[in-house]
């Protein structure tokens, strides 16, 4: 009788960074769709050629540079590269999102060594470097063209988002622009960065990851409902000023970055404490720089300065052990 | 059935619980011609040989004596003789051990202990003796001295016996409650007479429908209650198992008698009945042969020291390459040599194949708190093992790595197929032999 050897246990969920990742992108499935329905066969090209370029640069870095022979893809490259094409307008150019992309495989990932060793999101530095190099790419938004599947998304007439508008012309104006906002940025017809646009699938996306017990729901529920109460205090306070709390979690970039980044694994905490921590966090930061900063939207810069700090946030979170009594608060 | 009164630890997991062989009654496995009896059964010190090569030896005779209090004597499990003691390497040390190999060569002649009566005409005192003499050691897996267990130095007022059985695939337990449910409770009243406890608690996960409710017949008329657990693996867990029934988390580097507590197996509580009773020593017990690589699943009782093999082929494995578990498969081990004997710690032969227990090369952690999760004792895997990996043992101390019960949750649901129990067993050795320095 020939035998295998090993350790225990010897049974295994089968559930590998890959299934989860493959997860991942089922979840992003419907806001891709929605993306491609509303700006055609160019956003199209932009997604597929993001997730396979971050793919490329991921296996080029491992296997050729690094010389890591045991290295096999496990899909979360090609997540990173569909989150950036999200988080850009619709109309970006070919090699703008190239470079992005890069930024975001290389320095937000590949130099501290590959996935689990980033410090921060890659896709979202991979945006701040977007966003502070192509500032103008970074705020040119294609109009919604519905069903135009041939009509290249750089050559639709560009308009305002409901935050850009709303910090350059005031809320009024901005309401004014977008009729009923709540119900449009809810399902999404709206302009917007690609992946960003509907509350709606998002949410059915995060549904999904959350039944299969890939994610966790405190950081979404922190984070979004921090931004509804903080927004409401400010909307209370003047009304005419500020968007109502319920249009204010629905636009911008808030679901997609409270949903699917600031729960990626890697760069957020462990313990139920400090998901809570880390969801409170970038709620209030982003309210800040929405409504006291210089930019119109502080989803990016919230979750990466939160990012910072998950280190710390893990020291002063740890459970109490099992038999210990709980010694720091 | 009511499972609301108990109070569920935090983590744990839900492996498939494929209990092939719940249905099978228990067989006596036909007695081997060749006996491998390594003198390390359990933990503690190994007994001392007080028989040599070429001794005749009779079933249940002491071939080897208890070496300190903690420590039990070892009895022939055959007639026949001693035909040599030898060094072999030890399955779950790994390194070399006394191994005594004896041959069958009559039928049994039975040595039985001294005296024998009724079981509840033994004074406490010698109900710790008889324990003692019979080789009597922690059934469930673990193997600690039983004597030692019932000689607490602190108050004991509750008694639970462990019929939890939250292993996958192992059914034994199950069996012998459903079979031998009388023999388990008069044994657990033994262990409450031996060490002044009142109250007799025996844990059973709730997927065991004939075993509660033989054990709830059994144990009406002694005063035991049973306790329907919910199946969640490591249910079985002693410190675990002390907090589902009373809610008292036994200390950090403790033992269940801070709490008031002694647990023992269902089996072990049966070993100690018929010890009294019979007047029989350890020299055989129930376990389970299953596995998707046997074609017939099946429980058994074998003598200590019957050579795997023999066992196997009691359930027809399969032709191919095959993992062969000392034990069930999420703490059990993996034995290279099936010419080995089992030991009083063998509660079940579990068969894997190859498409089963193999996984993916391990990759980097993606921190995706599936360990921290699963944990049952609420630690940090993850942090663990970073720290393992940097060969930081001091930190990994602090990280609470002597707390952790090697249940192997953490590895079960690691999507880095990571090893964390193996890197933690072998940082645990290293912490001791630090702190021995």
């Amino acid at each position: 009788m020939k035998l295998t050897l090993g350790p225990a246990p010897h049974i295994h969920d089968r559930v590998s960074t890959r299934r989860i990742m493959i997860d991942v992108l089922i979840a992003l499935t419907p806001a891709a769709v929605l993306s491609v329905l509303m700006w055609g066969w160019y956003m199209l090209l932009i997604e597929l050629g993001s997730m396979a370029l971050a793919e490329f640069l991921e296996f080029f870095v491992m296997r050729i540079l690094r010389k890591k022979k045991e290295f096999v893809p496990d899909l979360s490259a090609a997540v990173t590269g569909l989150l950036l094409a999200f988080n850009v307008p619709a109309g970006i150019t070919w090699w703008t999102m190239a470079v992005g992309v890069m930024v975001a495989i290389i320095v937000g990932k590949e130099i501290f060594g590959g996935i689990g060793n980033n410090p921060f999101n890659p896709a979202l530095v991979g945006r701040l470097f977007m966003y502070i190099s192509f500032p103008v790419a970074m705020i040119t938004w294609p109009e919604v063209k519905f069903l135009h599947f041939w009509t290249p998304a750089y050559d639709i007439a560009t308009t305002a988002t409901p935050l850009g508008e709303a910090k350059l012309h005031g809320v009024a104006a901005a309401s004014q622009l977008f009729h009923g906002l709540s119900w449009t940025s809810f399902l999404g017809i709206i302009p917007g960065s690609a992946g960003e646009t509907s509350a709606l699938l998002l949410i059915i996306g995060f549904l999904y990851l959350w039944w299969r017990k890939i994610v966790s729901y405190e950081i979404p529920v922190a984070y979004i409902g921090t931004t509804f109460v903080i927004s409401a205090l400010f909307w209370l306070a003047n009304p005419s000023a500020y968007y109502d709390p319920v249009t204010s979690i629905m636009v911008g970039g808030l679901m997609l970055g409270a949903l699917f980044m600031a729960t990626d694994p890697v760069t957020s905490p462990v313990t139920p404490r400090g998901k809570w921590i880390f969801g409170i966090g970038a709620g209030v930061i982003t309210v800040l720089i929405r409504y006291v900063g210089a930019y119109p939207e502080g989803v990016n810069f919230a979750i990466l300065l939160m990012n910072a700090l998950v280190p710390f946030i893990n020291q002063f979170t740890k459970r109490k052990v099992f038999g210990t009594v709980r010694s720091n608060g | 059935m009511n499972i609301l009164n108990v109070w569920k630890f935090k983590g744990g997991v839900h492996p498939p619980t494929k209990k092939m062989a719940k249905d099978s009654k228990i067989e006596n496995a036909v007695v081997s011609k060749h006996f491998y009896i390594f003198l390390a059964q359990n933990s503690g010190n190994p007994p001392k040989p007080i028989v040599a090569a070429g001794d005749e030896v009779k079933t249940g005779q002491k071939i080897a004596e208890a070496d300190g209090f903690v420590s039990v004597p070892l009895h022939s499990p055959v007639t026949g003789k001693v035909v040599e003691i030898k060094k072999e390497k030890h399955p779950v040390t790994g390194r070399p051990a006394d191994l005594m190999v004896i041959e069958k060569t009559r039928e049994d002649e039975w040595t039985k202990l001294d005296p024998v009566k009724p079981y509840t005409d033994y004074s406490a005192d010698e109900i710790k003796k008889r324990v003692l003499d019979a080789g009597i050691v922690g059934l469930g897996g673990a193997t600690f001295p039983t004597h030692v267990k019932l000689a607490p130095s602190k108050k004991v007022d509750t008694i639970i016996l462990n019929g939890a059985e939250c292993e996958p695939y192992l059914t034994i337990d199950d069996r012998m409650m459903i079979e031998n449910s009388e023999e388990i409770c008069k044994g657990g009243v033994a262990i409450a007479k031996a060490v002044g406890a009142q109250k007799i608690f025996v844990g059973i996960e709730e997927n065991k429908d004939k075993a509660i409710e033989a054990m709830k017949k059994a144990g009406a008329p002694l005063g035991i209650e049973v306790v329907v657990l919910p199946a969640k693996y490591p249910q079985g867990s002693e410190k675990h198992l002390i907090f589902a029934i009373t809610k008292k988390e036994v200390p950090s580097g403790g033992l269940p008698m801070d709490v008031g507590v002694v647990v023992d197996n269902v089996s072990t509580a049966r070993a100690i009945y018929r010890a009294l009773q019979y007047g029989e020593p350890l020299i055989e017990r129930g376990l389970t042969i299953t596995g998707e690589g046997v074609k017939t699943p099946k429980n058994v009782i074998a003598r200590i020291g019957t050579p795997i093999s023999d066992l196997l082929a009691l359930s027809s494995p399969l032709e191919e390459e095959l993992r062969v578990i000392m034990g069930g498969p999420m703490t059990g081990i993996a034995v290279e040599n099936i010419d080995t004997g089992i030991s009083k710690g063998t509660s079940g032969i579990t068969v894997l194949t190859k498409d089963i227990v193999e996984k993916p090369a391990e990759t980097n952690c993606i921190r995706c708190y599936r360990c921290v999760e699963a944990c049952p004792t609420n630690l940090e895997p993850y942090l663990l093992y970073k720290q393992f990996k940097k060969k930081m043992f001091n930190e990994m101390k602090e990280t609470h790595l002597m707390d952790c019960i090697e249940c192997g949750s953490c590895a079960y649901v690691c999507p880095a197929n990571i090893d964390h129990v193996k890197a933690f067993k072998t940082a645990k050795l290293v912490v001791r032999t630090l702190g021995r320095r």
